[in-house]
């Protein structure tokens, strides 16, 4: 990417012909960038629906669970990034470790958003759910998780958002993805004649990610719970 | 290829149990001091953050105006830290010459403390919002002025909150701290970047033990702190009863992470 350097000019603004330029590479980054914002966060929900569900029921396994993924969520980032191949027996630099590690951190959110939007359903509907005949299996799925998908929604939220730009570190220590922009106009830039182009480019692109990706969420969140928008209206 | 496992664990203490690498030798810094620089960045960054969300947030709660600047902090998380640091080192570093760090050290601090008004101005705002109305309006029943009433009445009762988002800010900014080592700046981070170019991964990963262990001695220091702040009035630790206690401490938990959240939503 470097031999094109000198197409560009260096300022801030020409941060789209850049882009233009090198517009296969960048697109790639930015594919691999999404993917790894938002696979381990869908599989981080798969994994805390069931461990907050649990710890909603039984509320003798709400501290344990609820400290382990608080001691988790304590792990900064670019340590477990480095910490996961030895204890899962990878090797170094492994594929899977970024995508592990943002999964850990999106159980260790989730688990307790899950928990606590199963937590806020009122007694009563809990109890003329179960009077109109729901089967305890059944009034979970149509009862009391679309009561708590707005909680669960603002936690995915901050999910999403906060991946992306961990995923952006990941970039750092050579892994392929919009960091790789940082890291370029990074070495690029040499003394006292600083190249912005790629590194505004990925703050662009970064930005444009986590919003777009916040506002899915919210769609998503809107689509699930269509009787709120009933009532507002 | 190096192999992961128990054989990579043995090495990872191997490198830690080193007193070379703890002290330094001639021409590296060892562990104690890229520590103590570690731990300054973040002292810094979190002090002067404090100095303006603690009073900002307790302003925007107590007169309930100003929400718009919760959201606009917090639109600020979707800037990726490592763009911004790098985007500020090279647009700074070039003003500086010779031997000096500035130019490293002022985009650190800048990044590192615009990460860390978000959570504290939050915890701050929703501690003020979520005290009861019923204990302020008391307060002014007894003829507090409302300055009086922010100081001596919501202050107190907002407390873990205010705390709570001290407690992410710190782990956010000794998590992101590490990046400083990116752009040549020193803390725990370099173990990680060195080690990594070396291909020395028990130097890499021992790095990565150690920022997880100053973040996890933190958020403890900063829970015992909170414990001897917080009036046992408003954690309620004077009840006897443990199941009570357990229940309060989970839903000021709960609050938290809703605070945290509704940052994006409001």
């Amino acid at each position: 990417m470097s031999g094109f350097a000198n197409e560009v000019s260096s300022s801030p603004l020409s941060f789209w012909s850049y882009f233009m330029d090198h517009r296969s590479a960048d697109l790639q980054l930015l594919w691999s960038h999404t993917w790894l914002s938002v696979v381990p966060v869908v599989l981080g929900l798969v994994i805390a629906l069931p461990l907050g569900w649990l710890s909603n029921r039984f509320s003798w396994s709400y501290p344990p669970i609820m400290t382990v993924s608080g001691l988790l969520y304590t792990i900064p980032s670019i340590a477990l990034f480095v910490l996961i191949p030895p204890l899962l027996h990878l090797d170094q630099l492994s594929e899977l470790q970024v995508p592990i590690a943002l999964t850990v951190y999106s159980v260790a959110l989730l688990v307790r958003v899950v928990a606590d939007g199963l937590g806020s359903v009122s007694e009563d509907t809990r109890q003329a759910a179960t009077a109109i005949g729901f089967t305890p299996l059944a009034r979970l799925l149509k009862v009391d998780l679309p009561i708590a998908v707005p909680v669960i929604t603002a936690g995915l939220r901050v999910a999403v958002v906060s991946n992306v730009s961990i995923v952006a570190i990941a970039g750092t220590i050579g892994f392929q993805n919009l960091g790789n922009l940082f890291t370029t106009g990074y070495q690029l830039s040499s003394g006292t004649s600083p190249y912005y182009p790629p590194i505004v480019l990925g703050l662009v692109l970064c930005v444009i990610l986590a919003l777009a990706l916040d506002a899915l969420v919210i769609l998503a969140g809107r689509g699930l719970t269509p009787w709120r928008r009933a009532a507002r209206g | 290829m190096a192999t992961g496992g128990p054989r990579m664990i043995g090495n990872v203490i191997t490198w830690l149990n080193d007193p070379s690498h703890w002290r330094g030798t001639g021409t590296t810094d060892g562990i104690v001091t890229q520590l103590e620089r570690h731990i300054s960045y973040v002292g810094i960054a979190l002090l002067i953050a404090m100095l303006i969300a603690v009073p900002l947030g307790l302003l925007i709660g107590h007169t309930g105006r100003g929400g718009s600047a919760v959201s606009l902090a917090n639109a600020i998380r979707s800037i990726p830290s490592i763009g911004l640091l790098i985007l500020l080192v090279v647009i700074i570093s070039p003003h500086f010459h010779g031997r000096t760090q500035a130019g490293f050290i002022i985009p650190t601090e800048i990044v590192l403390m615009l990460l860390a008004v978000p959570p504290i101005l939050a915890g701050t705002y929703a501690g003020v919002e979520n005290v009861d109305p019923a204990v302020r309006d008391a307060a002014y029943g007894m003829g507090m002025k409302g300055g009086q009433v922010l100081l001596k009445v919501e202050l107190p009762n907002s407390l873990p909150l205010v705390i709570s988002g001290v407690r992410s800010a710190a782990l956010q900014l000794i998590a992101t701290a590490t990046i400083a080592s990116f752009v040549p700046l020193g803390g725990l981070g370099r173990f990680i970047y060195d080690g990594l170019a070396q291909r020395d991964f028990p130097q890499m990963i021992g790095g990565g033990v150690l920022v997880a262990l100053l973040a996890l001695l933190v958020d403890l220091l900063l829970a015992a702190i909170q414990r001897i702040l917080v009036s046992p009035g408003v954690s309620g630790r004077f009840s006897k009863r443990a199941d009570r206690r357990r229940g309060a401490a989970g839903e000021a938990d709960s609050r938290v992470a809703a605070v945290d959240e509704a940052g994006v939503t409001v």
